[in-house]
């Protein structure tokens, strides 16, 4: 079925191709050249780094490969970032539509400071990240004490690694959706407000088809970086195996042990999902614009 | 596209001014301010001499430098290769090209660690690709680039792509109606569209190379004053459990990062303000 | 319309899914705290450094079994690892570890001296310096040992290059350095001045300065670069083990005593009640069992008759302890602190 999703998407590329005139089109060594700059440049840091993670994984040979990804502390790892990913991404997902709401459809002062602000988050060093809520909720912390007295646990359990994981990845959905409906303007949400839609209609059937690919590719890439954090998560999170520790930081332990195959067979696993997430991402883009 | 003098006035007319904001503001003063002023509280432990003394002792000082070159080389070489990724992927069809496109994400997905792993065991000496050079590329400045580079791509591909796709055909077409080459078109109606993107994506990965951390250490050989990048030193600091120490290396990171990211929009929001006049 | 359709449809999709993990994720904790209701049952968390895991891995086993037989209450130890500087700041910050095993007291003097978790006294809780095993510092050389490496001096030579973690970053690699201080401090007649060029020589040669001892022996071991490897005498023999044969292990003349201690985290252990078990795990690692799985580990035991047993994999060599620095207090702010001699060696003066 994927398959021949692709015959047809290609097919209806051809299409597009065939009807553009000549002169939206680049000369053809133009875009052969652009190709193959692009490919190249890929090639060399990502699809060869990728395999070599495959290679290593399968390097002795497929049992282990299986046994290292059904291990107890490989699934458990995968279900609490699958959890993590769950609470997190959702989150930042409203929260990126309001900010770009907020930020794009009206003027006010200090704007580009909270749009800053809004940023921050992929600036600031991830040992700084996983810092910072050790400071606030550790037992050294601003409300450590309090926290020790009525025995919750939020840094070294699942709540400190959520809110790491919130924050490395809060300004994902939003910052995908600004630039898109910066371009946009607000005049059909204005037009569609003085003909009398409410706001949340007007969001809803003006805003949202719109922005809607930008707000997919905005989940799509929080999502992988959700999966993927590590340098945050590791130090909130006390790595107690089979309890607080995210896929990542099961790599980083079997890594550890000289566990070569097992860590990059986990490490695979992490590609595959994140690969897969973009499949369904486009089948649905294809799905929706042929419908 | 609206004026400003028509969006001003919209703020009466679109609705959700208040809530949207207040949301906003809500969401980053819990999950960003309140966490990131901790830093700065455990900085005022020091006196100001103190904190001085830290922030540039020689070691701290090389540290900036080699952070700063680095991520300003591997950005630039983002905003090259990943405007010409983008391009290639909306504009351009060419077998296993949807394949192509979700590895683009890669980075963001892969765990730090792995992806240092991953590349130092490419470009060591000995490895498939280090060993065709007769120069180091891992344990030196160049491989803290090649890291860099790596784990920021998506973000000037997926800031660029969106945009390029939202660039309506009719705008393209009615240029070259007009008589434009395909260049003039490029430059004078494409380029200005996707110059915001290019820049928004150019100081993300920009300011995210500047932090990165779990990627660089595999692959930098983290010599002092050689390849040893600024959150290093502040992991050094706090192995020492000075936090102060380490939080004063981290206000000095965090006000730069800001910096620049606020003079980034600051000038895209003065150069989107006369492209609509 | 219908294009909202199949977005709409798979934006459900997508946060039933998520809604589905969230719950299997909930039910699941909820199972854990089932289990530690029932008094039949009991969990210990052991925060340890990186090198332990897998002596632990196989005491840990040991020990259920004998609180099984002893008690008839099944015993859960959870294992967190990594840096020991990391993992004692964690345990400050509020990691409920009942039992810290650490790879340098001064991690577990600060855990005592930041929030008093436990005594200042805690080294004399339990024997030998609360040190069940030790190791030293040996070096790993490639086949044949082809630069002809016998001690320290030749470290310094110009042709060799050397590995070692940072010893700023790793706790493990305070021991390498204040190893080699130790050897030129003999050479040297304690001339300062002296020692410090031979540091300054050593560390010259040092071609990667990992963050951690693993990182540095994977440097060494599979992106082949380095002549020597400077590490302790279990994670040589672990290399040799896990990393097949290509290495032989050099024991230096000098090196120094490595004394990993062990504590019970006090306030902890009362606050969850789990004091008894903690304590019977620690004194099982005196035990003569304990101490044969730690020298299987290749650490060396305390205990003089497991140690005559294990004898061909643990030569004899002179060595100095870290009371020979004044103890880890003054050698932390003498050496490794910032402006320390370690960092004399780098700066341009």
């Amino acid at each position: 079925m994927e398959q021949s999703t692709f015959i047809q998407q290609v097919a209806s590329e051809k299409n597009n191709a065939v009807t553009k005139s000549a002169a939206l089109q680049e000369p053809r060594f133009v875009r052969y050249t652009l190709t193959f700059i692009a490919l190249a440049f890929l090639a060399f840091f990502i699809v060869l780094p990728l395999v070599s993670i495959f290679s290593t994984a399968f390097q002795k040979g497929v049992g282990v490969y299986v046994a290292a990804i059904t291990h107890p502390d490989a699934m458990a790892a995968i279900k609490l970032t699958l959890t993590v990913v769950a609470i997190a991404v959702p989150l930042n997902a409203i929260f990126g539509v309001m900010a770009a709401w907020a930020l794009t459809k009206f003027n006010f002062k200090g704007k580009n400071l909270l749009l800053t602000i809004v940023d921050l988050p992929f600036a600031v060093s991830p040992v700084i990240a996983g810092l910072v809520f050790i400071l606030l909720f550790g037992s050294q912390g601003l409300f450590g004490d309090w926290l020790f007295e009525h025995d919750i646990k939020i840094v070294f359990a699942l709540p400190g690694i959520v809110l790491a994981t919130v924050f490395v990845t809060l300004p994902f959905v939003a910052r995908e959706l600004i630039p898109l409906m910066q371009t946009q303007g607000t005049s059909e949400e204005e037009a569609s407000i003085s003909l009398g839609a409410n706001g949340f209609k007007t969001f809803w059937y003006v805003t949202l088809p719109n922005i809607k690919w930008g707000l997919l590719y905005g989940l799509v890439l929080c999502n992988a970086r959700a999966i993927g954090e590590f340098g945050a998560v590791s130090v909130v999170s006390g790595h107690i195996r089979g309890m607080t520790n995210t896929m990542p930081l099961h790599i980083e332990i079997l890594y550890n042990e000289y566990q070569f195959a097992a860590a990059f067979a986990v490490a695979s696993l992490m590609s595959v999902i994140a690969i897969i997430t973009l499949i369904v991402k486009d089948i649905v883009a294809w799905k929706s614009k042929s419908a | 596209m609206s004026s400003l003098t028509v969006n001003k006035k919209t703020r009466r007319i679109i609705p959700g001014f208040h809530l949207s904001l207040g949301y906003t503001m809500l969401y980053v003063s819990l999950l960003v301010l309140l966490p990131l002023s901790m830093i700065f509280i455990h900085t005022m432990s020091l006196s100001w001499a103190e904190f001085i003394d830290i922030v540039t002792a020689p070691r701290a000082v090389a540290s900036y430098k080699v952070s700063f070159s680095t991520a300003l080389a591997a950005g630039l070489l983002n905003v090259i290769f990943g405007t010409i990724i983008a391009w290639v992927l909306v504009r351009y069809s060419f077998p296993f090209k949807r394949i192509i496109d979700g590895l683009v994400d890669l980075p963001f997905a892969l765990p730090t660690a792995v992806a240092g792993i991953a590349l130092t065991s490419l470009y060591a000496p000995n490895g498939w690709i280090g060993q065709f050079f007769n120069f180091k590329i891992a344990f030196t400045p160049l491989g803290i680039i090649i890291a860099l580079t790596f784990i920021g791509l998506p973000f000037v591909v997926r800031t660029v792509q969106p945009v390029l796709q939202n660039i309506s055909a009719e705008v393209e077409e009615a240029s070259a109606s007009l008589g434009a080459t395909r260049l003039q078109t490029f430059r004078k109606v494409i380029f200005p569209e996707l110059a915001p993107a290019i820049l928004t994506g150019f100081s993300l990965a920009f300011a995210r190379a500047l932090g990165e951390y779990g990627s660089v250490v595999f692959i930098a050989g983290n010599m002092p004053m050689k390849t040893e990048i600024t959150p290093l030193i502040i992991m050094t600091k706090l192995e020492q459990y000075d936090y102060a120490g380490a939080t004063a290396i981290a206000v000095v990171m965090l006000v730069t990062s800001f910096i620049l990211l606020f003079s980034i929009n600051l000038i895209q929001w003065l150069a989107n303000r006369r492209f609509v006049h | 319309m219908k294009k909202r359709k199949h977005f709409l449809q798979s934006l459900a999709l997508i946060s039933a899914l998520a809604l589905t993990l969230t719950g299997c994720g909930s039910s699941s904790s909820e199972k854990n705290t089932s289990a530690q209701d029932t008094k039949k049952s009991v969990e210990l968390l052991n925060v340890s450094y990186d090198p332990t895991r897998e002596l632990y891995d196989e005491f840990n086993k040991d020990f259920i079994k004998k609180w099984k037989d002893e008690t008839g209450q099944d015993v859960t130890i959870n294992q967190s690892h990594g840096g020991s500087g990391k993992q004692g700041r964690a345990v400050i910050d509020g990691l409920e570890a009942d039992v810290v095993t650490l790879a340098l007291a001064y991690d577990i003097d600060e855990i005592a001296q930041a929030r008093g978790l436990l005594n200042k006294d805690w080294q004399t809780e339990f024997e030998n310096n609360s040190t069940p095993y030790t190791s030293t510092i040996v070096f790993l050389v490639r086949k044949g040992n082809p630069k002809g490496i016998k001690d320290w001096d030749d470290l310094i030579k110009d042709d060799v290059s050397v590995i070692t973690p940072n010893p700023k970053t790793s706790g493990g690699a305070r021991w390498n350095y204040l190893a080699a201080w130790a050897y030129a401090g003999k050479l040297y007649k304690n001339d300062e001045v002296k020692i410090k060029e031979f540091m300054k020589a050593l560390y010259s040669n040092v071609e990667v300065l990992d963050s951690g001892a693993r990182g540095a022996t994977t440097t060494f071991v599979e992106r082949k670069i380095g002549d020597v490897l400077i590490a302790w005498e279990n994670e040589a023999y672990l290399t040799l083990k896990e990393l097949g044969d290509e290495f032989d292990i050099i024991t230096p003349s000098l090196s120094i005593l490595a004394e990993p201690p062990v504590a019970i985290v006090d306030k902890i252990v009362d606050k969850k009640g789990t004091r008894e078990v903690a304590e019977a795990y620690l004194k099982h690692l005196y035990s003569e069992r304990g101490q044969e799985i730690a020298a299987k580990n290749f650490y060396r035991p305390r205990n003089e008759k497991i140690l005559a047993k294990y004898q061909e994999q643990f030569p004899t060599l002179e060595l100095v302890s870290i009371d020979d620095f004044g103890g880890w207090a003054e050698a932390q702010a003498k050496h490794f602190k910032d402006d320390g001699t370690f960092d004399e060696i780098y700066v341009p003066q």
